[in-house]
């Protein structure tokens, strides 16, 4: 990824909230980031991480109540996103941002055929005619590799595979050119041979297209296939950031070296025993004072109980929220570099 | 780490398996096919190993271990259980039985009945199946709770007070209740974070040792059955296409749908570029309606004329090591084969 391309999205402070029956719980937190064009951010992180209501958030596709967001800036095409009107944050979700999301099932509507919903957005954000918009639908099923693609638009979400619904989900993603793409776990549902049909796919559509994508998915091995830049999130927060090789070549937040060290490998020597992280993620009832991850880390000391670490370099576009990240404790305990793969 | 050279006993034989699923259609409900989940499988398990079952969704490895311990009626095939045959005993005799075989099930959500207890829910294998006083079946429900690692003082409360993996460890406790010799994990880390998974792993491998236990371990994560298992069986549409030892499987698989399965999970080092991965066309066929010869045939890449017209034998070409494959046919051939 060339260095100091022009950022297509710009998050600061972004702080979402819950209010729940039994209290509020602080999902997202002080989440900065910014992406530029034609890169792949990975974001990675475990279930309640707050990676996808991060993402929800900044397109504010999130349900409000319960969900506030209570502040932060999206800075998207020198607009607010958090402050444009509906009118106009309309016209850019689906057009200008497309969305893919995890399971391709739920998020198709089963009473429309699937060239129904390819003609949707072409006709209401590029002003196309009903004859324009099949023959483009049908360009982009192939596009995305739908064999047959005209007749297949008469089809019903029904009539296909789960990879070729998630096929069908990016056709539409794609359909209006958009700018970024942002994509919640959107091979987390399919078989792993499958999947791979669908990163290989991403691979050449990129090429082809150049938008920028953010990834979020809990699977590392996915992420250091397609990913330019990754995001590690923990307790609702940004925890490091780093280029992919540098994050998995030289991690410097605890967390993110413990969850390299507790995945098994196919490749490469066998573990005898597997690495675990001690414990439960955090519950965030309520903005944290503290480092989220202080209760499991094993390198903890006083000041994390006390003081939330900030976000601050380390490297080259190489973040990291640790108070121990500067001192380089622990750092003698960074995994070796995969050796023996085969 | 279970021993291979020694000479294992058989714990659990399997031959010739088959679970259909009739399909009735039209107003007279007439019989019109069969979905074929398990389709003609045999293998061995033998006492203290862990076989691990891989496979993509669909290809029938939870119907496999759900008939092996006889959750089914079976359409077909033996099941022995040290040496005891159980794959036509009627279900009221099968219950004397129970004890020794058991399952951990996918979704420790579901598994668990909401409105019983931890001591309800580990203490009710007990209740059914042992004479204990209700004193005695408190201190095994505690001695349980202690060997999976939840705090005895929990025994009070509900399964939704638990975390996933919490609750996963509710399950293996009901399951050890009975000092069982064969245990079922049907994609026990499924459910959970990345995190967890590995404590959830580290604690079977760890009862294992204790008690002796054998598993069959279903999954369709291949990295962690390569950690937890001592040979690997990997399923397509019905039927095991490998078996083999877990070493020998993932360095130098043979069966073309275990070579693509293998080459397409994707390994967390971004150094690492898979010169020749391999990626399947295509979806894997209905079991309603698989293909003529063999199943694997539609999206084979080393597909010859032979595979559409017959189905491979599933037999054993190298010691230990099992498949189902037209290519392994002739013996000069195999020799080109391993050296591939």
């Amino acid at each position: 990824m060339p260095d100091g391309a022009p950022k297509v999205l710009d998050v600061r402070n972004l702080n979402t909230v819950f209010r729940t029956r039994t209290g509020e719980v602080h999902a997202v937190n002080r989440v900065s980031f910014d992406l530029e064009k034609g890169e792949l951010l990975g974001v990675v992180g475990e279930s309640g991480s707050g990676k996808s209501v991060t993402m929800m958030s900044l397109i504010r596709l999130i349900p409000s109540p319960p969900a506030e967001i209570r502040s932060g800036q999206v800075l998207f095409d020198g607009m607010d996103l958090l402050e444009v009107d509906d009118d106009t944050l309309r016209d850019i979700r689906g057009a200008r941002i497309g969305f893919v999301f995890q399971d391709p099932m739920t998020s198709l509507n089963p009473v429309f055929t699937v060239g129904f919903q390819l003609r949707e957005p072409l006709m209401r954000h590029m002003g196309m005619n009903r004859r324009e918009a099949d023959r483009r639908a049908a360009e982009l099923l192939e596009l995305v590799g739908i064999p047959d693609a005209a007749r297949r638009l008469r089809d019903y979400p029904h009539q296909f595979s789960g990879g070729m619904r998630q096929r069908v989900m990016i056709a539409i993603a794609l359909a209006c050119d958009p700018e970024v793409l942002i994509a919640d776990e959107p091979t987390t549902a399919l078989d792993v041979t499958i999947q791979a049909q669908i990163l290989e796919l991403v691979r050449e559509l990129r090429q082809k297209l150049g938008m920028a994508i953010i990834w979020i998915t809990h699977d590392l091995g996915v992420i250091a296939g397609i990913a330019d830049r990754v995001m590690v999130m923990y307790g609702g927060q940004v925890v490091e950031e780093a280029p992919v090789r540098a994050l998995f070549k030289e991690p410097r937040h605890p967390y993110t070296r413990a969850l390299l060290e507790t995945i098994p490998h196919v490749r490469g020597k066998r573990a005898e025993r597997l690495e675990v992280i001690e414990g439960q993620p955090p519950i965030l009832g309520a903005a944290p004072t503290a480092c989220p991850f202080r209760d499991r880390c094993a390198a903890a000391v006083e000041i994390c109980g006390r003081e939330n670490p900030a976000l601050r370099e380390v490297g080259a576009r190489h973040r990291v929220a640790c108070h121990l990240s500067d001192t380089g404790a622990g750092s003698g305990a960074a995994p070796e570099p995969e050796g023996a793969h085969v | 780490m279970f021993d291979l050279t020694t000479k294992a006993r058989t714990l659990i034989r399997v031959r010739g398996l088959k679970m259909y699923f009739p399909i009735h259609a039209g107003i007279f409900r007439r019989h019109v096919g069969d979905v074929k989940a398990v389709d003609d499988v045999s293998f061995d398990i033998y006492e203290g190993e862990t076989l691990g079952l891989v496979g993509e969704s669909g290809c029938g490895k939870s119907t496999c271990g759900r008939a092996i311990l006889r959750l089914y009626d079976i359409t077909a095939g033996s099941i022995q259980i040290d040496g005891q045959e159980i794959g036509d005993l009627p279900q009221a005799k099968l219950r004397s039985l129970r004890p020794a075989m058991q399952m951990v099930f996918q979704d420790p959500q579901a598994s668990l009945n909401p409105r019983l207890t931890v001591e309800g829910i580990i203490g009710e294998p007990l209740l059914e199946h042992t004479s204990m006083s209700r004193a005695e079946r408190k201190a095994r429900v505690h001695e349980l709770m202690d060997a999976v690692g939840l705090n005895r003082s929990f025994s009070d409360r509900y399964p939704h007070e638990f975390s996933g993996g919490q609750r996963q460890r509710i399950g293996i406790a009901r399951a050890l209740a009975l000092n069982p010799k064969f245990i079922v994990c049907d994609e026990p880390i499924a459910a959970l974070d990345v995190s967890i998974q590995a404590q959830v792993v580290n604690l079977l491998e760890d009862l294992q040792k204790k008690f002796g236990l054998t598993y069959l371990f279903i999954s369709h994560d291949l990295s962690m059955v390569r950690h937890i298992a001592d040979r690997v069986a990997v399923m397509y549409l019905g039927k095991v296409v490998e078996l083999a030892p877990e070493e020998a499987l993932y360095s130098d698989p043979l069966h073309p749908y275990t070579r693509a399965l293998l080459s397409a999970v994707p390994e967390p080092d971004p150094d690492l570029t898979i010169e020749d991965r391999i990626i399947l066309k295509g979806d894997v066929p209905s079991p309603a309606n698989p293909p003529a010869g063999c199943n694997f045939c539609t999206r084979c890449p080393a597909v010859m004329d032979i595979c559409k017209r017959e189905d491979p034998e599933f037999r054993e070409v190298l010691p230990g090591r099992f498949v189902a494959c037209h290519r392994y046919n002739e013996p000069d051939e195999n020799e080109n084969e391993t050296a591939a």
